[in-house]
């Protein structure tokens, strides 16, 4: 805690540092953006001079010490050097979500108390007009891009770039210089530095206050962690509002004085990482998933030869990659292998999805299947995991090189301390930790203990080795009759790895034991059938065949297997589990838009098959009156056959780490 | 929509036009002023294609006559009318498939290279600086018709609505004073006939070209159009703005195929 002051360094705010790269790296470069097709590049002089031009600018416009002003629109330079000049006069940047609606907007605005807006383009200065009523406070709208925005006539609407011109202008002035060098050495490390609205999936978006010494402090211990340079250069395409661009591309791109990259568009951004092939990078996963995808369906519609060679050596890759990556022994004969398989498989698919100079890359968000994280480290890509928070300005914890594993997401991060609370809930310290909510003291309160730990909201456990485990929200965690420890999340999760296993329902609070309700995958499963030749009518008839029931249950019990070994989950085995015979759907309200399953809804729907489950009995039939969100009634009629499941031993020692 | 009261820029005046035996057009007058965007309408078989096509110098009419600039011709070919600024689009999409769309783009820009093709094979010195140049008109082209993305794929594998897109954008690239439109949302969803539909206004406005349309979605026409020309079996049955066209009986009794 408080490490910024202990190792003494001056620059404790994003505009100091600005300065300090203009003045040690000023001809290295700081930002790109692909415009017309071309790449342009600014320098960190050049940089310093835009961003000083914009700060005169917002002075102009009345903006000043400890006013707030938001950002709304997609990673381009000039919105980040928007965010170094607010910093730069004292004045709060919040960074907004451009894809969020009108509505989503104006609640972020008026709750910021934002008196100018940086917009990027006319979608956006669009929705804010519409939403201006609801805006009391709002005098002045600057946009970046000019497209269809030339005959707007609305007060205060200003072309950023008529603002820099003027800037400009008014720096040639010495005394104006002067003026701004005074404004940064004004700047404190313990003033707020931005302020990030959380995303707001779990009740209204709250306004993250980071002060900039904290954050600072963070960035550097995490940069050091990683060994970043200002050699490197990372593809900043991840939304400017979200914590995860303001530190893992402002915030340690500003501390390492390494190059942003900023896409053309979104649409684009593939593309453009390979064409700039960063060195340090970040993708959730669903994102890794989805270039599997499409790297497996190209290999598919390849040649017999090019598939055999993929076959080949992606075999040997999956053996040895990993060991490799992890620098354990083996043998010379597997180490000859790889390196064949690097030059003709393993680097032009690295080269094909931009990971070419990938040193460091991570993961987070949410749970990453184990098959895909080992298919990306195998290949050679050193990608790992982090859990992280807006609260803790991102990193809690993240795995060191040669310290990786996919079930788990590394030990703390330098300088934060953690710690479990009685009731499971992960509870973190750290350097980066914010400052307060916005405006909302007692929701600040709500967040910490008394001694001064942030609440993450999320239950976890500390593996072996050290290594944090997150299971679930931890009010969704709950405990079997005899005390263990119940996270269904976390089992669901594991069922749901299984491509057989769309959705599954876990219960056990409360309960003698743990059971579990499985949706099948109608398209893995479907093509299962084809394959060998079962003959099915629907999803019902699919998920009553025996045949598909035997399937599931050797994926229950590999999953059990799995929980078997993990000492603080041995007790939540699945005893006993059935298929369901209707699909879950949003559309009736099974599960939430974003395909979460809503547990307690659905343990009213489904009541007479839970009863079966915990009643012994070897099959379950539901027959209800269901209504539909639309008012439309229907009848819900099935049957289910129960299995039960023999449980594995639980694991004597711990495994080794 | 500006120049609903502009100077005349192309009039049509009694034009014939039939293949062997076959009327397609009888004795059809109009004119498109400068600056507005002019909407071509009627049932199938109506003629508005033939009349698309003796606009730009594909059919000649056999009576009649083209006013275009001040200019009056019975004749003109294709090339000479895209020299004076007449550029289209298709209705069923004319684009080199195996080209990029920024290749295909660039083709429009061809009637505006100065130096010959031993210059441009050569790729040196002028004929670079002027490539250059073109490159920038294109990325521009490309920039207002959001279609980065696409820039390096051969149109042949893009989906339908964006290859129209990218035919308007070779179109664009000519930088024409009439930009002749035939049928450009035939085909599309909502979502594309409304980004379609804003290019096409934009290019009206931003880009200063004036637009004659034939299109069938009747609220696209009477929301873009600041004039709209009926045509039934080659004949001109209305000419006026949308408000008082849509009203207009025999319009009505035209599309709903009422017999008299």
């Amino acid at each position: 805690m408080g490490s910024a002051a202990v190792r003494g360094d001056a620059n404790d705010t994003f505009a100091k540092l600005l300065r300090a790269h203009a003045a040690v790296r000023g001809a290295r470069p700081a930002f790109r953006h692909k415009d017309f097709g071309l790449w342009r590049t600014w320098t960190w002089a050049q940089v310093y001079d835009e961003t000083r031009a914009i700060a005169v600018g917002l002075i102009a416009l009345g903006l000043d010490r400890g006013d707030t002003i938001a950002i709304v629109g997609a990673n381009r330079p000039k919105l980040y050097w928007s965010i170094t000049a607010a910093q730069m006069i004292g004045a709060v940047p919040v960074p907004v979500y451009a894809d969020s609606v009108a509505d989503e907007i104006a609640a972020v605005l008026d709750h910021s108390e934002a008196g100018v807006i940086i917009a990027q383009d006319q979608e956006q200065v669009d929705k804010i007009l519409s939403v201006r009523g609801r805006l009391p406070r709002l005098r002045h709208l600057l946009y970046d891009e000019p497209r269809g925005l030339t005959d707007y006539d609305e007060p205060g609407l200003h072309a950023l770039e008529a603002i820099m011109a003027k800037g400009r202008a008014a720096l040639g002035d010495p005394a104006a210089a002067a003026d701004i060098d005074r404004r940064i050495d004004a700047g404190k490390g313990a003033d707020p530095s931005v302020i990030l609205y959380t995303s707001g999936t779990t009740g209204r978006s709250k306004g993250v206050v980071l002060s900039g010494e904290r954050s600072i402090a963070a960035a550097r211990d995490t940069v050091a962690f990683d060994s970043l340079t200002d050699r490197d250069e990372v593809l900043a395409y991840l939304p400017l509002a979200w914590v995860g661009d303001h530190y893992l591309n402002y915030a340690q791109g500003y501390v390492a004085g390494f190059c942003m990259a900023c896409p053309e568009s979104a649409d684009t951004a593939a593309n453009d990482l390979r064409e700039i092939g960063p060195t340090y990078h970040f993708a959730p996963p669903r994102v890794f998933e989805a270039l599997l995808t499409r790297v497996q369906i190209r290999m598919e519609d390849a040649g017999a030869f090019k598939r055999w060679l993929y076959r080949r050596f992606m075999d040997a890759a999956k053996r040895w990659g990993e060991k490799i990556a992890n620098g354990d022994k083996v043998p010379l004969s597997a180490r000859l292998a790889y390196r064949l398989g690097d030059l003709l498989i393993y680097a032009p698919l690295k080269n094909a999805l931009g990971f070419s100079r990938v040193r460091v890359a991570y993961t987070a968000g949410e749970a990453i299947g184990a098959d895909l994280f080992a298919f990306y480290r195998s290949i050679g890509l050193n990608l790992k995991q982090l859990y992280g928070q807006t609260e803790a300005f991102l990193f809690v914890t993240a795995q060191a090189d040669r310290a990786v594993r996919s079930d788990a997401v590394g030990p703390p991060a330098p300088n934060v301390e953690l710690r479990i609370a009685p009731d499971g809930e992960v509870q973190f310290r750290s350097p980066g930790m914010f400052v307060g909510y916005f405006r909302e003291d007692d929701k600040t309160r709500e967040a910490m203990t008394e001694d001064g730990y942030v609440k993450t909201g999320d239950a976890g456990f500390f593996e072996p080795d050290g290594q944090l485990k997150i299971v679930d929200r931890a009010k969704d965690v709950g405990r079997l009759e005899n005390g263990e420890m119940f996270a269904p999340k976390y089992i669901e999760n594991k069922l749901k790895f299984f491509p057989n296993i769309r959705e599954a329902v876990a219960f056990g609070d409360g309960r003698a034991f743990v059971t579990a309700m499985i949706n099948i995958e109608l398209a893995s499963v479907g093509d299962w059938a084809e394959r060998h030749s079962v003959s099915y009518a629907s999803y019902q008839d699919l998920a009553a065949n025996p045949r598909v029931t035997a399937m599931i249950e050797e994926h229950v019990d590999a999953v059990n297997r799995a929980l078997s070994l993990e000492p603080a989950m041995a007790g939540a085995q699945i005893r006993r589990f059935l298929i369901l015979p209707k699909e879950l759907d949003a559309d009736d309200g099974e599960l939430t838009r974003t395909q979460k399953v809503r547990r307690r809804f659905i343990a009213e729907r489904y009541a007479p098959l839970i009863e079966g489950l915990y009643g012994g009995a070897r099959e379950a039939s539901i027959s209800a009156e269901i209504t539909y969100e639309d008012g439309r009634k229907g009848k819900l009629v099935g049957t289910a056959h129960i299995v039960d499941m023999p449980p594995h031993p639980k694991a004597k020692e711990a495994r080794a780490a | 929509m500006s120049g609903a009261g502009g100077d005349i820029l192309l009039s049509v005046d009694n034009v014939s036009l039939s293949f062997g035996g076959v009327r397609a057009i009888s004795d059809v007058s109009f004119d498109i002023r400068k600056g507005e965007i002019r909407a071509i309408i009627g049932p199938n078989g109506a003629g508005k294609t033939s009349m698309l096509n003796v606009v730009n110098g594909f059919y000649h009419p056999q009576n009649g006559q083209i006013t275009y600039r001040g200019r009056t011709r019975t004749r003109m070919k294709p090339h000479e009318a895209a020299e004076r600024g007449i550029a289209r689009t298709f209705q069923n999409v004319a684009l080199f498939r195996g080209m990029t769309t920024l290749d295909n783009i660039m083709t429009g820009r061809n009637l505006k290279m100065k130096r010959g093709l031993v210059w441009q094979a050569l790729r040196f010195g002028p004929a670079l600086n002027e490539e250059i140049e073109h490159r920038q008109a294109c990325e521009e082209i490309i920039d207002f018709l959001e279609i980065e993305h696409i820039r390096k794929t051969p149109v042949g594998a893009l989906p339908y609505g964006l290859q129209k897109r990218v035919e308007l954008g070779r179109a664009l690239a000519m930088e024409p004073e009439l930009l002749l439109l035939d049928e450009p949302m035939a085909g599309m969803n909502l979502e594309e006939k409304e980004d379609m539909s804003r290019f096409i206004v934009e290019a009206n406005r931003l880009r200063g070209a004036t637009i004659a349309l034939i299109e069938h979605d009747m609220g696209v026409v009477m929301d873009l159009s600041d004039r709209v020309v009926v045509l039934q079996y080659g004949r001109k049955i209305a000419d006026d703005v949308p408000a008082v066209v849509k009203a207009d009986q025999a319009v009505i009794d035209a599309y709903l195929g009422v017999g008299r």
